[in-house]
């Protein structure tokens, strides 16, 4: 199942459904840093509402999409993540360090409106 | 015991395989008639348990009156289990009893002395009925004693069940008041933390204060611990936790109120410093989180 990308003025968002495979992540990653430079995105939001569940591979993908988007200049916010999967990932010591997160869309929207315009 | 060698060596006199066929039936004849017995004299027996209880000075707490009520359905009930061998129903009884005598302040050595009171009236009464013919009465009693002695222990467990969940009950009660998360400004919570965390109930704060972010979209969270005066390293790591989750939920969390043992628990387990955002007191915290909001509380007036 692939995962859409929707173009939003400067930034890209990625909405994640429930059961991704290890492909569908590759594939996601390979998407997102590709697209935030072609589309001269300012910065990346990746919605993971819908996944209850988050194994390691998941969230190490989540990082690395992260990481990789800084290089590309552009910044990643995460959202959505779930009060149960945030302490999950917490106790394996999966937490997204360097990372921006925030509670849904509405607000990683709004984080990054503040952020470009403390910018600009 | 020396009453089994009795009837061991009693069976063992005349020992063939008809009698251990007669012998294995026996009980539940025997069980029979043992019940008719108790039926016929439950008026008396009844009365004289009553009298027992009373003497003992067990159930003070009940009157006279509630004493007896419940004495003869007990009664009932203890018959009713000895006849059927089912203790289902004794069961329910004792789990109901309990309920209502418990918050009445009965405890358990009260309840298990009157089940073993109306034990031992019952098996004077066979005494009395038998001792004329010993043999009979061994074996009356060898069927008497283990239904008896179930009897005695199922309603002992149930009562104490019954006082273990009251327990439970007021336990999850206390930890539930416990642990408010409170909203004190638009998308500002604190979480006051008072008294002793284990970690049973470091985890369920944590659970209480990710669903609090979630449901009051908080974006700052305040957790004051001037109440907590030390934790071991378990909990303390559970707290450096429960920030790091609530920032992958996208809020801030602000500690107040580290006592200085509890600092030297954090350095002990090598906290990340950059991770934790902790501020004196609770009012500086207040205020901290004021900043990052963006609120600017400004006077008026002059107070007068």
């Amino acid at each position: 199942m692939e995962v859409p990308i929707l173009k939003q003025g400067e930034v890209l968002i990625a909405t994640f459904q429930a059961a991704l495979s290890d492909a569908d992540l590759n594939q996601l990653r390979m998407g997102l840093v590709q697209q935030v430079v072609k589309f001269r995105s300012r910065a990346v939001i990746v919605d993971v509402t819908a996944m209850d569940v988050m194994d390691s591979f998941a969230s190490r993908t989540l990082r690395e999409i992260a990481h990789m988007i800084r290089l590309r200049g552009a910044e990643t916010v995460i959202v959505g993540i779930q009060p149960e999967v945030a302490f999950a990932m917490v106790q394996l010591g999966l937490t997204l360090e360097g990372v921006a997160t925030a509670l849904d869309l509405e607000e990683g929207l709004a984080y990054l409106t503040q952020k470009f315009k403390h910018t600009d | 015991m020396s009453k089994r060698e009795v009837t061991s060596k009693d069976s063992g006199t005349r020992s063939s395989p008809g009698v251990e066929i007669v012998r294995s039936e026996a009980p539940s004849e025997l069980l029979r008639e043992l019940v008719a017995h108790l039926r016929q004299n439950r008026t008396q027996l009844r009365e004289e348990w009553v009298v027992r209880i009373t003497e003992t000075r067990l159930l003070t707490a009940m009157t006279k009156e509630e004493i007896f009520a419940e004495a003869t359905s007990v009664y009932d009930s203890y018959v009713e289990a000895l006849e059927t061998e089912a203790f289902e129903a004794l069961q329910a009884y004792a789990r109901n009893l309990s309920e209502r005598i418990i918050p009445r302040g009965v405890e358990t050595h009260e309840v298990v002395g009157i089940v073993l009171l109306l034990r031992d009236v019952l098996a004077r009464s066979l005494f009395a009925k038998y001792q004329n013919d010993f043999k009979k009465l061994n074996r009356i009693l060898d069927a008497y004693e283990p239904a008896a002695n179930r009897i005695a222990n199922t309603v002992a467990v149930g009562f104490v069940q019954e006082r273990e969940r009251v327990i439970r009950q007021q336990q999850e009660a206390i930890r539930e008041l416990s642990t408010p998360v409170l909203q004190v400004r638009e998308r500002l919570l604190i979480l006051p933390i008072i008294g002793v965390i284990d970690p049973q109930r470091a985890r369920q704060l944590t659970e209480q204060l990710l669903r609090g972010i979630r449901t009051n979209r908080a974006k700052v969270v305040v957790i004051d611990i001037t109440g907590v005066a030390a934790m071991d390293v378990t909990v303390a790591n559970h707290l450096v936790q429960t920030v790091e989750a609530s920032r992958l939920l996208g809020a801030t969390v602000i500690v107040t109120g580290l006592s200085p043992e509890i600092a030297q628990t954090l350095v002990t387990i090598g906290v990340d410093l950059g991770k934790m955002n902790t501020v004196g007191d609770l009012q500086g915290g207040i205020e901290q989180a004021e900043r990052l909001l963006g609120y600017k509380v400004v006077t008026l007036a002059e107070p007068r």
